[in-house]
């Protein structure tokens, strides 16, 4: 209610949430390259981004998202952030980045933000598709979960892509965990989250 | 922030009456325990006397021993819901106790966790389902109460909340009462939304226990009370000495229930003129959404609805969002998105209805109360349109599918 009591988020959350840079307006005529969408609208955020692509570069980008404070500055951010990036690059930014330079985001709150990058990297992804480079950037930034069988964190997300939604599914695709088990509560973490971003 | 400051979460919490501070302030100096036998003890229990006689009016209990002051809302059910475990544990002589627990899906929290340990305890717990408007069907509730066609035993205690604090929905507890006490159960009613928004009768109500909380009725935070039928046994939740019949251990709150006593006076006294100014105030907003703001929802029952309570769902945008941007215009509300909570489950309330997860998110309370002036009204629906249609705007989720699932 007062300007001297400080607001929920960071001063820069609230400036890319009530000014937020970049979002699509079906009367601007943005035409897009490559679109991608994700999230859940049962868990409360859903998001897209399109992008504009000249030479492997981000040209231009536009977002929507239907999500609160946090998911709405966390993709007005990132879309700032990648505008001019070599979509190799813009490909391997994580939520933590973004969370960073939006002066940091309560511990519940990171989850709002982790759509974003997803929704970007599905763009890509469909970019690269329809260049004739499907998948060219999979297993870049890939992180080893189960070092048994060494799958890793792409690989539960694509087997998740691919309908895995519960710890069965997961060891039916790719038999992670099958040998010492070690992995397994960091793997369930990872699958909740990703059923929670692709499960819908 | 143009210096338009508007409240209105009155089911969240109410500001002190000025009567009721002052009474409080005057009382401060009021010092003796009032257990205590010498002369200034005396004083401090004839005015925990007084206030007792003034909430037991309140809720129009005959007798004010059969109210029990404890420390709020979350209290008084716990109460009753710890009573029920050693009621339903407790073999007698080779005879098996009743166990069966009914309650509904959209109780408060603490009325759902307790009856959640009971489930954890063995016994058997119903949670009730709600029709689209949030109430009961008093059809399942008859069959849950016949062990013939029903799972679980005897039922021990009926819970249902007399009014919801999130979408405002009134049960009937006077038919919800008759059906559990003819077949022998105990009525509980958390009735800390209902109480001085609409009429209690005990008597009429025919129940067991009811839940008063003093800070929704314009008194202060941190003391409650639990009605008691007489005659109906009770566990005590804090042990201690002999106060309150050795229900309630503890010190007496000498300002808190003088303060409640003097809330629960004025809050009877203006029911009638309170509810019908809620209603009208009410009707305001509710026909300046609906004509500003395209492809809403309005959740909860339409007639049998707390006088102050207005729920909306706003597909296509996110209630924290919206929450967040009326906050930002001065304008303090409540919603049932998950994000607002910190989990990804969003209100218990609105899915019970049936509503769907789109709506549930998209959903925002506005409680009106005493402070509340038709300007408010006015000032609340010029600033929502806007805020709805700039979420909308970079929504991917189109307004109009979302309002018609």
């Amino acid at each position: 209610m007062s300007d001297t009591f400080q607001w929920l988020y960071s001063p820069v959350v609230k400036e890319h949430f009530m000014n937020p840079k970049n979002v699509f307006d079906p009367e601007e005529g943005f035409t897009a390259d490559s679109e991608g969408v994700v999230g859940n609208v049962k868990c409360g955020d859903q998001m897209m981004f399109m992008l504009k692509i000249k030479d492997d570069r981000i040209d231009d980008v536009r977002w929507k998202t239907y999500g609160c404070a946090s998911a709405i500055a966390s993709t007005s951010m990132l879309s700032e952030v990648i505008k001019g990036m070599a979509i190799r690059d813009a490909y391997s930014i994580k939520p933590a980045d973004i969370a960073s330079r939006l002066g940091g985001l309560p511990e519940n709150k990171i989850h709002c933000s982790v759509l974003g990058d997803k929704a970007l990297r599905a763009a890509i992804d469909s970019y690269l598709e329809k260049t004739g480079r499907p998948g060219a950037f999979k297993g870049e930034e890939a992180v080893v979960i189960c070092n048994c069988l060494n799958i890793t964190d792409k690989d539960i997300e694509q087997a998740v892509k691919d309908g895995t939604r519960n710890w069965e599914q997961l060891q039916a695709a790719t038999k992670i965990g099958t040998v010492c088990g070690g992995c397994k509560p960091k793997a369930e973490e990872l699958l909740h989250e990703l059923v929670h971003i692709y499960g819908n | 922030m143009g210096g338009h400051f508007v409240y209105m979460d009155y089911n969240a919490t109410t500001p002190l009456r000025d009567e009721v501070k002052a009474a409080m302030i005057e009382d401060l100096s009021v010092y003796a325990n009032a257990s205590s036998m010498h002369e200034a003890g005396r004083r401090a229990r004839d005015r925990i006397e007084k206030a007792r006689a003034k909430v037991a009016a309140l809720i129009g209990a005959r007798d004010p021993v059969s109210i029990i002051f404890t420390s709020g809302g979350s209290e008084s059910n716990n109460t009753v819901f710890n009573t029920m475990y050693d009621l339903g544990r407790a073999e007698k002589g080779g005879a098996k106790p009743r166990r069966k627990i009914i309650t509904t899906a959209i109780e408060h929290p603490c009325v759902m966790n307790a009856a959640r340990r009971l489930a954890d305890e063995g016994f058997p717990v119903v949670f009730l389902g709600v029709d689209g408007s949030g109430r009961i069907d008093l059809a399942e509730l008859e069959r849950e109460l016949d062990p013939n066609r029903s799972a679980g035993g005897p039922t021990l205690l009926v819970s249902v909340m007399a009014a919801n604090n999130e979408i405002g929905t009134v049960q009937d507890i006077g038919a919800i009462a008759e059906l559990a006490k003819a077949s022998g159960a105990l009525v509980h009613s958390d009735a800390v939304q209902a109480a001085g928004k609409i009429p209690i009768d005990v008597e009429t109500w025919g129940v067991d226990y009811i839940t008063l909380s003093c800070h929704k009725i314009y008194g202060p935070k941190g003391i409650g009370a639990l009605y008691i039928r007489k005659g109906v046994r009770t566990e005590p939740l804090i042990r201690g000495g002999h106060q309150e019949l050795g229900i309630r251990a503890g010190t007496y709150n000498n300002q808190g229930i003088l303060g409640f006593g003097l809330a629960a006076e004025l809050a009877l006294r203006d029911l009638d003129s309170f509810a019908e100014r809620m209603r009208g105030l009410r009707e305001r907003l509710r026909k300046g959404i609906a004509a500003k703001v395209p492809d809403i929802r309005f959740n909860g029952h339409a007639t049998h609805v707390l006088p102050n309570t207005l729920n909306v769902s706003f597909p296509g945008a996110e209630g924290e969002a919206i929450l967040l941007s009326l906050d930002l215009e001065g304008i303090e509300v409540s919603t049932g998105s998950a994000c607002a909570s910190g989990s990804l489950e969003p209100s218990h309330v609105l899915m019970a209805t049936g509503v769907g997860p789109e709506l549930a998110h998209g959903s925002i309370r506005f409680s009106m109360g005493r402070g509340t002036t038709e300007d408010d009204v006015d000032y609340v629906i010029e600033k929502l349109a806007p805020i709805i249609r700039r979420l909308r705007r970079m929504s991917t989720l189109p307004s109009s599918v979302a309002a018609s699932t």
